[in-house]
């Protein structure tokens, strides 16, 4: 069973101050819920820089030379057709076709990285620990052992200002 | 944080987060107005129509149209670049000014974007109508078939195949993936069991986690980079469909600047059309305000002066060029039997948007509401100038001739017209208009309340 306390904050700032507080006394606040992104908020949770860039580049990468390679192999190898004696590698007029597929293959491989590893997807399930948290809510989840005192994490929760301190289980 | 002195605010009134949500969740609680079934009565009839001349066109074919062996293009291509170039406006302003960080965007870009993709469905269907049979539009695509033929990856027009596609589909998951966080709004703040379900299963499992929002900000960034380019393509790619043939007043190498600024300006004059009527009868006015609208002013300024400019320096190469077929075409479009069509275009493209200079018309929203329809109007204009005045009358003067529009054209424009309307209007009712998380995130920085109350 896991055990978790939740507790909110009304302003981002306010958010911002209590976490460095709440972090000096060694607790450890494993996700921020929030309406919108919170600046600064990945480097107070220690959160590592996304790797989804990568994900576009090879992406684009793989959808460039699909499109180039496609294009070069109807014309050359599948089915050779003379227009008005250009080449039948005509490299330039490739192009946009190559553009496209790249920024096709970049934009759907990191959406899909996203989801799957996000794991959202059409009609995932949520866990709302508060139906405003999309609102006006910022609410701060600290997972618990369950042999530890919830007791103290209560105290510097309340100590750095955060309301609605709760205790929840789950499965 | 820092807030501005001198900037005027994004967002007006005292406004929490709360507050924010409530009010742009607002206009699709409830019964709609009745405005709104005006509205939808009136555009639906306008699809009607269209689905008429679908209709005609499909059984009795192209011959129902005002085309002749000279003219092979008009009505259809017109609408089609017409409705592509009101598509950029959106992914200019959501991708090209997410990248120059410019905040006052978070109020417009929504519904923008989802303007952007009603503008290409209806720029789709005039491709795929113009070639008559409907049913075999697939024809277009690289597919495996019995004659072991591939498409022509060297025609504009098959390059044209990729850019609409790509545009339409990236267009769809960077607005979807932008609504995702306003989709868990919603589904937190429905109260009916079956919204609730709906909007669940449309919000992906959104519960605004760091982790989600940290890469969230990271995808929207990587994709406007990816569509800003992408944006700028699409155009240059519709005018190859021009540029590469060899009809005088077509074979320019002015095209794609020309067109990709046109694209955004006839783009820029629809969302403020339709905004400047919506955050009325939608009560926004404190979101998109006067100065947004300002904003949007500018851009039609800058826009519509390249595009001017474009104009002359057409002119001038016609007649630097040396080469009188060339300069013939231009001389027929300004004099010729289309003079009207090409002077619409120069009063409605060049003169009005210069007024947008004085800061008393572009702070007016009569005014511009009026010029921005004007704006329409001159793009249209510009696009049937291009089409059909260098067709009418090429090398051949026993080959020229005249076209009028038949009925069933008509109405496949208006109909177009139609589904765009009745698609935006179900759109207000359906999504939230404006981008609530990030609005928000401006909120801070932008808004009026935060300026004097308490952060210190």
């Amino acid at each position: 069973m896991n055990k978790y306390i939740t507790a909110y904050y009304n302003d981002e700032e306010d958010l911002l101050k209590g976490l460095k507080q709440i972090k000096s006394k060694g607790v450890e606040v494993a996700d921020v819920l929030s309406p919108f992104p919170v600046h600064g908020l990945d480097k107070a949770l220690g959160m590592k820089r996304s790797r989804l860039t990568r994900v576009a580049f090879t992406g684009g990468a793989i959808g460039a030379m699909i499109g180039f390679g496609f294009q070069a192999w109807v014309f050359t190898q599948a089915y050779p057709l003379n227009f008005g004696g250009k080449p039948f590698l005509a490299v330039p007029s490739f192009i946009p076709v190559t553009f496209e597929m790249a920024v096709l293959f970049a934009a759907f491989s990191m959406v899909f990285a996203f989801l799957i590893h996000n794991k959202l997807g059409p009609g995932a399930a949520a866990v709302i620990h508060d139906e405003r948290i999309t609102d006006d809510r910022f609410l701060l989840v600290v997972k618990v052992a369950d042999d530890e005192n919830t007791h103290t994490i209560e105290e510097v929760l309340n100590e750095a200002g955060a309301h609605g301190i709760t205790l929840k289980k789950k499965n | 944080m820092y807030v501005s002195p001198l900037r005027e605010p994004l967002i007006k009134g005292a406004k929490d987060y709360s507050q924010v949500t409530k009010d742009i969740l607002a206009p699709m609680a409830g019964k709609p107005s009745k405005y709104w079934y005006m509205g939808i009565t009136l555009s639906g009839a306008a699809a009607l129509f269209g689905a008429w001349a679908t209709f005609m066109t499909v059984y009795y074919g192209i011959g129902t149209w005002g085309l002749n062996k000279t003219i092979g293009w008009a009505w259809d291509i017109t609408n089609f670049v017409w409705w592509v170039g009101i598509g950029h406006a959106g992914t200019f302003i959501s991708a090209i000014l997410l990248l120059f960080r410019q905040k006052w965007r978070t109020s417009i870009n929504r519904s923008a974007e989802a303007m952007t993709l009603m503008a290409i469905a209806c720029a789709g269907f005039f491709p795929l109508i113009h070639m008559g049979r409907l049913l075999l539009g697939f024809f277009i695509l690289p597919y495996p078939n019995t004659r072991a033929l591939w498409v022509n990856f060297n025609s504009p027009l098959l390059w044209d195949v990729f850019a609409i596609t790509t545009y339409l589909l990236v267009s769809l998951v960077f607005w979807y993936i932008g609504l995702i966080p306003d989709l868990g709004t919603v589904r937190d703040k429905a109260t009916g069991k079956i919204r609730k379900a709906i909007y669940g299963f449309l919000s992906f499992g959104w519960t605004g986690s760091a982790r989600h929002c940290s890469r969230h900000e990271t995808i929207s960034l990587i994709l406007a980079g990816l569509a800003a380019p992408l944006v700028l393509s699409v155009h240059t790619i519709v005018s190859f469909d021009f540029a590469t043939s060899v009809i005088p007043g077509w074979h320019t190498t002015i095209f794609p600047p020309y067109f990709v600024s046109g694209a955004v300006f006839s783009g820029f004059a629809m969302v403020l059309t339709l905004l400047i009527v919506a955050r009325k009868a939608l009560n926004l006015e404190d979101y998109i305000t006067v100065g947004h609208i300002e904003n949007m002013n500018k851009v039609i300024i800058i826009t519509g002066s390249i595009v001017g400019i474009a104009y002359i320096t057409e002119f001038f190469m016609a007649w630097y060029s040396g080469v009188e077929y060339e300069q013939y075409a231009f001389i027929n479009r300004a004099t010729g039997p289309y003079a009207w069509a090409y002077w619409i275009m120069m009063t409605c493209n060049v003169i009005t948007p210069q007024l947008f200079w004085f800061k008393k018309i572009r702070t007016n929203l009569v005014a511009t509401f009026i010029i921005s329809i004007f704006v329409n109007i001159g793009m249209w204009f510009e696009r049937f100038v291009i089409v059909v005045t260098s067709l009418h009358r090429d090398y051949l003067p026993s080959s020229w001739s005249m076209y009028k529009p038949s009925m069933v054209e008509v109405g496949l424009y208006v109909g177009t017209l139609g589904v765009f309307f009745t698609l935006f209007l179900l759109f207000i009712r359906a999504f939230p208009v404006i981008a609530i998380a990030e609005v928000k995130s401006v909120l801070k920085s932008s808004g009026d309340n935060k300026k004097d109350v308490h952060h210190e």
